[in-house]
Formats: C-alpha cells, sequence, structure tokens
C-alpha cells in the first residue's frame, strides 16, 4: 500500500509565515490532485482555520481526537473550494500539553493511509508544541524571512531536526522583496542559503496581497494570475517531484547565477 | 533481574550511573528508578553514566524528554562508547567531567598546558549549529561551519574547517598558548584563556586566519603557508 508523506512546516521564530505556508502549500498540492489533510498544531493559538476560511465550520477539534471525544473523521473539516483538502483544527482553549508526540504519532499513522500529504502546522518556539509537531514528521520544511533573527532562529530548529535524525530540511525563504535586496537593504536567498546549507524548495516575493487573502480566508494559492501564489504553487510541485526552476522572478534580480551554484553546492554537501 | 542503576552525589551534581547489558531494559529501571526518586532529584544537575551502552542521537533525545517530562534535566552524559559520545555531544549535552574538579588533591601547578597534552582531541565532522554547545577538555576541530549561536569551550586549541562566526573559547582552564584558526575567523566572540576579543564588524574576504595571545592581547594574524609552517 502506498503510505503518503506527513511535512512538518516550522520556524522557530513567530510571524515569518508558517500558517500561510501551510495554507498554501496544502492548497497547492490539494489542487494538484493529491489528497492532503492538514493539522494545526498551535493549541491555543489557532488560526489556519481562519487563513482556510474554515473557522465557522469547527465542530471538533484536535484535542477532542486525542481525547477520545470523537472520531478522526468527525474532526476533518473539508475545504469549501478543493474536494481534497481537509483540516484538523486546533483547540482554542487549551494548552500545548493537552497533546503529546505520542498522540501526534498515533494520528498521523492513522492518516496517511488515507491522505497523500498531511501536512501540519507547527506553533512558534521549541517547546512542547514544537515538539508535538515534529515528532510524526517524515519531512519537515522550514519557513523563514531575509532578516538575521529569523535565520539565526532557523538555523537553531535546523540542528534540533538533525539531532531528532529528521532527514534534512527543505528551506522556503518568504516575504523576499527583491527591490530592498537589490538595493543591498536586505539579505538576499544566497545568504540565507549560505549559513542555512539546507535544500532550498521556495522563494516567496514580499506581497501585500497575501494579507488580504489571509483575511479573506482565501489561500493566494489558488489565484492563478498571483505571482506569490505561483511561488506556492512550485513549491507544492518540488514536493512531488517536479523539477521547478527558481525564476529571478521571484528570487530578487541579479543574484540567480550565485544562486544555483549555491543550490549545487549545498547539494553536494549532503551527498 | 533488571540492570541496577546507582544515584551517588558528586561535585558537579548527581552522578546516575546504569549497569551494562542491553539498553532497552537499563533504560527502564533507570526510567523507573527516576520516576521512584524525582522529587529528590528535582532541580539537580543530572549527568548519566552509562559505560559501554550504545545510544543513538533519537534514543537519547527521547530520554531526554521523557526525564524533562518528570521535570528532570539531563546535563551530561558519560560513556565509553564513541557513538553514544557523539549523541550527547550533538544534543549539547556535556560529556566529560573535569578530572582537576573531580579530585581536586590532584592539582598539577607546574604544567598549565598539561590538559592539552593528555586531554582527547575531539573531531567533529557538520555543521554547528545555533544552540550547539560544545565544552571539551581538550582539542577541538570541527571539519565544517560554526554558525552564529553555536558554542565551543575547549581546553585546548580550537581549529574550525569552515567559517567560524559563533562563540570560541580556547584554553579555557587558562592556557594562555592556546591559539584558534579557521578558514574563515569571523566568530561573534573570541576567547583565549583570560582574555576576550569582539572581531571587527567590517571585512575583506575571507582568508584563513589563526588568533592568539601576543602581550596580554588577543590578535588575529593571515594564515602564511610557507612562512608559519613549524611555529605551532
Amino acid at each position: 500500500m502506498n503510505m503518503g508523506r506527513v511535512i512538518t512546516i516550522t520556524s522557530g521564530k513567530g510571524g515569518v509565515g508558517k500558517t500561510t505556508a501551510t495554507a498554501n502549500i496544502s492548497a497547492a498540492l490539494a489542487a494538484l490532485g493529491k489528497k492532503v489533510v492538514c493539522i494545526d498544531a498551535d493549541i491555543g493559538l489557532r488560526n489556519l482555520d481562519v487563513v482556510l476560511g474554515l473557522e465557522n465550520r469547527i465542530v471538533y477539534d484536535l484535542v477532542d481526537i486525542v481525547e477520545g471525544r470523537c472520531k478522526l473523521r468527525q474532526a476533518m473539516i473539508r475545504d469549501k473550494r478543493l474536494e481534497e483538502l481537509y483540516l484538523i483544527p486546533a483547540a482554542q482553549t487549551r494548552d500545548k500539553s493537552a497533546v503529546s508526540p505520542k498522540d501526534m504519532k498515533r494520528i498521523c499513522e492513522e492518516l496517511v493511509k488515507d491522505f497523500d500529504f498531511v501536512v501540519i502546522d507547527s506553533p512558534a518556539g521549541i517547546e512542547r508544541g514544537f515538539k508535538n509537531a515534529i515528532a510524526p514528521a517524515d519531512e519537515i520544511i522550514i519557513v523563514t524571512n531575509p532578516e538575521v533573527s529569523a535565520v539565526r532562529d532557523a538555523d537553531r530548529i535546523i540542528g534540533i531536526v538533525e539531532a531528532e535524525q529528521k532527514g534534512p530540511a527543505k528551506l522556503v525563504v518568504n516575504r523576499i522583496n527583491s527591490e530592498l535586496v537589490s538595493r543591498g537593504d536586505m539579505l538576499a536567498v544566497a545568504d540565507v542559503l549560505e549559513l542555512l546549507a539546507v535544500e532550498l524548495i521556495g522563494i516567496v516575493p514580499d506581497d501585500q496581497a497575501v494579507l488580504v487573502s489571509t483575511n479573506r480566508g482565501a489561500p493566494i494559492a489558488l489565484e492563478a494570475k498571483s505571482k506569490t501564489g505561483q511561488a506556492f504553487r512550485d513549491i507544492a510541485k518540488r514536493l512531488i517531484g517536479e523539477d521547478v526552476a527558481f525564476t529571478s522572478a521571484n528570487g530578487g534580480g541579479g543574484i540567480m547565477g550565485r544562486l544555483s551554484k549555491l543550490i549545487r553546492s549545498s547539494g553536494e554537501k549532503r551527498a | 533481574m533488571s540492570p541496577e542503576v546507582q544515584i551517588k552525589g558528586i561535585r558537579e551534581g548527581l552522578l546516575v550511573s546504569v549497569e551494562n547489558g542491553d539498553w532497552v531494559e537499563a533504560e527502564q529501571s533507570l526510567l523507573s528508578e527516576l520516576g521512584r526518586q524525582k522529587d529528590f532529584l528535582k532541580g539537580a544537575k543530572l549527568i548519566l553514566d552509562v559505560d559501554e551502552h550504545t545510544i543513538n542521537a533519537a534514543s537519547m533525545g527521547r530520554l531526554r524528554d521523557q526525564m524533562s517530562e518528570q521535570g528532570l534535566s539531563l546535563w551530561g552524559v558519560l560513556s565509553h562508547s564513541p557513538l553514544t559520545e557523539r549523541s550527547a555531544q550533538a544534543m549539547g549535552l556535556a560529556t566529560r567531567i573535569h578530572h582537576a574538579e573531580q579530585e581536586p588533591e590532584e592539582e598539577i601547578e607546574e604544567e598549565p598546558s598539561v590538559v592539552s597534552v593528555d586531554a582527547n582531541a575531539l573531531l567533529l565532522r557538520k555543521t554547528l549549529r545555533s544552540g550547539f554547545n560544545l565544552t571539551h577538555a581538550g582539542h577541538v576541530a570541527v571539519i565544517g561551519d560554526v554558525n552564529p549561536g553555536a558554542q565551543i569551550i575547549a581546553g585546548g586549541n580550537v581549529v574550525v574547517w569552515g567559517r567560524l562566526r559563533g562563540l570560541v573559547h580556547a584554553g579555557a582552564e587558562g592556557d594562555e598558548s592556546a591559539v584558534v584558526c579557521a578558514m574563515d575567523l569571523a566568530p561573534t566572540q573570541l576567547r583565549i584563556a583570560g582574555h576576550i576579543a569582539i572581531p571587527p564588524q567590517e571585512r575583506g574576504e575571507p582568508r584563513p586566519e589563526i588568533a592568539f595571545v601576543k602581550n596580554g592581547e588577543v590578535v588575529a594574524e593571515e594564515w602564511n603557508i610557507g612562512a608559519q609552517a613549524g611555529t605551532v
């Protein structure tokens, strides 16, 4: 039997776009015809439901599953737009200790039988909630912003993920502003990669339309004309093994030559 | 009979020793013993002596998590198994208790550099990331980068075959002759024995450098292959 993949999206630092990335990568995977369920592991501070526009449909949540008040199926909310996209929301009234890493593993073992992808939105930090989120993961995607503090936290997270033997982490650099990069006022993707030395899987431009779409509860990945949406769709394609080139449109000007060189050399390092 | 677990007080904290044998059984009796004594052990610096047991990073992580769930903090792991030591170091746990501190009678006054002569050198072949914390009595060699937020404290010299951007303390027990060298020497802070240096922010092209103490100050010099061969 073909088992699905459990992918955890995490960052260390808060506010870099984990939840937005989770919603958009999940939506993009579902739009490619994959069966996808996303889990909001941020118990007590849930918001993946809001970003997906499913807040008003919640009846049961993750903690209800763990504590046996409902069946796994009952807590899964089907997306309005995509047939094959489901959400398991977090509880808002409890805290991280209501779920253990073992519970998460058990739930995901069930889900991978029916789904191609289980995408987990991790809370910020490196405490219990983060441990819950990475415990069942087959793969880890690290989201970072081109700023020193976010990159520093990403580095710490990659170290922990390596120590837990969760396989090499993949990196999404979110909120790249090509104008600032070309003026030298922002870290370029190449600078981030140089420090983190992990595989790059996505570059997402800084775009106010993201704010609008998250407030509306409609993932930008489903907007065919949006460049930012394209960036998320490219990530989904790379996840299913397609070779999608990084275009300079979302990379930020003249760094692309240097960037592809770096991607190659970080690939060699792992070999 | 399940393997025996012993707990005794030492200078650094509490030493918990586990008998050799099957690790699964040993871990079980260890956890149940820690559970029984947890009120007594809470807040103490726990050092685990696992002797010959081979423990990989994943199971050591699990053990630490299970201990922290009981409110116990694992500070260090002592082992004769190199794999176990590496797993512990990868998690930032101490793997040595300083001998001099353990047996204060045997002080070696005349030879301050003895630490770097008889202690083992440690070779790490990986990128040391933020949050990584290594304390080692001997020399430390790293093949890979030392990122900002990572920390190496060595009794002897520190050699980094890569970019050094974290914090490094060489000669941490007072050895002023200790050196730090790196392919790109750009640490957040560099300490040798009792001296602290903060390298300049603006730097040119990276080049191999060696830092040492000269006239009471930490200085860094470009590594010149021909000229310096044989001096260190």
